[in-house]
């Protein structure tokens, strides 16, 4: 792994009663943190290539810590999301580099399918500041029950010259959905969209 | 006495590898369980509170025992703590009720563990967050073991609920290195050494 990673996090969330009503099965989200050094900190450097290698690897790792920690199968994640945030002594455009061009696919893999984009934010940030990770349906856009996000956030990170990647998978959507739209057993899944 | 009416748990694993010093072989690791449950003496003094401690057992049980199984069982454990954040409708005695059920749910799970529990409590909003303390848990004055974890939830507690925490870890700060009780070298008899 060329990921120097100082910390891992894995958060699951299960709601199991929102205003008063039992949701059964709860719902639940995981969303999974790795915090590592930032290779290019510190300088303008034009070839971003490092940074898109650790996205590769970390959306591997983890997508699967996501799908473990649901202990479920990979065909049964629901939805998915991805975001990084930078430390001070590097930029913006070190979140793309991790999160756009090589992340997607061995995410994908870790749910298995995943015809939709990845819903994704970023930012840069200091350490105890909120990570807002946006969460969409893996194989249809459109599902609008499964427009959620998750917060997630560590104290100790991102220092300077770290950088916070965060993937979040749920095995469902909000626990109470009821503003219509595309509904999931409704989707087609193959255009990504609907 | 009422019922635990959970609305949301949320379980973390934190994995260490370092702080700037030399990577851990095995990382060190912290876990938490919260569980964010209806406080059934929101907006009102209620005199008589201590019927809701055994309600509470069962549900301190079951977070030792998700808390153990997220570490890799209870011989991986070292260190521990507890805490409770009440929402604003209720007070911190609410809080104070968590010290039996959640201390006595992870020294019922932990083989040996002679080193009280240590705790917090404070009354707070939406998205508050705890520092939970921990120690070493079969003598507290183990230096190497004194960390603490923090815990919260962006959503909890609301006013009329309580979040109820449990941490553990699988051993001493990453670059533990400032003296002290080793431990190695306690007796572990009377919970401090």
């Amino acid at each position: 792994m060329s990921a120097k990673i100082r910390k891992i996090a894995v958060f699951i969330e299960e709601t199991h009663r929102e205003m008063e009503r039992e949701i059964t099965p709860p719902t639940r989200k995981a969303v999974a943190v790795a915090v590592i050094e930032n290779p290019l900190a510190g300088e303008y450097h034009e070839d971003l290539t490092p940074l898109m290698d650790i996205g590769a690897e970390l959306g591997e790792l983890l997508g699967n810590r996501c799908v473990q920690a649901l202990g479920i199968k990979p065909e049964q994640a629901e939805s998915y999301g991805k975001s990084a945030m930078v430390g001070e002594a590097g930029e913006l455009e070190h979140a793309a580099a991790i999160l756009h061009p090589k992340l997607g696919a061995p995410l994908r893999k870790a749910v298995e399918k995943g015809a939709a984009l990845v819903a994704s934010s970023k930012k840069m940030g200091s350490p105890g500041q909120v990570l807002d990770v946006p969460l969409g349906h893996k194989d249809a856009a459109y599902v609008r029950s499964h427009f959620d996000g998750i917060e997630v956030r560590l104290n100790d990170a991102p220092r300077a010259r770290e950088i916070m990647v965060a993937v979040a998978v749920t095995d469902s959507g909000r626990p109470l959905p009821r503003v219509g739209g595309l509904e999931a057993k409704d989707a087609i899944g193959r255009d990504g969209l609907k | 006495m009422p019922d635990v009416i959970l609305r949301k748990t949320v379980s973390v694993v934190e994995e260490i590898y370092h702080e700037g010093g030399p990577v851990a072989k095995i990382p060190h690791r912290r876990g938490s369980v919260l569980a964010i449950i209806r406080n059934p003496f929101a907006h009102r003094y209620e005199p008589d509170i201590q019927g809701f401690i055994d309600d509470l057992r069962p549900l301190g049980l079951q977070m030792a025992q998700k808390l153990v199984d997220m570490l890799g069982g209870p011989d991986k454990i070292e260190g521990y703590g507890k805490g409770a954040l009440i929402g604003e409708g209720g007070e911190l005695e609410h809080g104070a009720l968590w010290h039996a059920p959640g201390g006595y749910a992870m020294r019922e799970l932990l083989p040996v563990c002679n080193a009280i529990v240590p705790s917090t409590k404070k009354v707070g909003g939406v998205g508050a967050r705890l520092d939970v303390p921990i120690t070493h848990i079969n003598a507290a004055y183990v230096r190497s073991h004194f960390d603490s974890m923090e815990v919260g939830c962006n959503d909890a507690p609301r006013a009329d609920e309580m979040t109820l925490a449990l941490v553990m870890t699988t051993g001493p700060r990453i670059h533990s290195r400032s003296g002290g009780l080793e431990a190695a070298d306690i007796i572990g008899k009377d919970g401090l050494r």
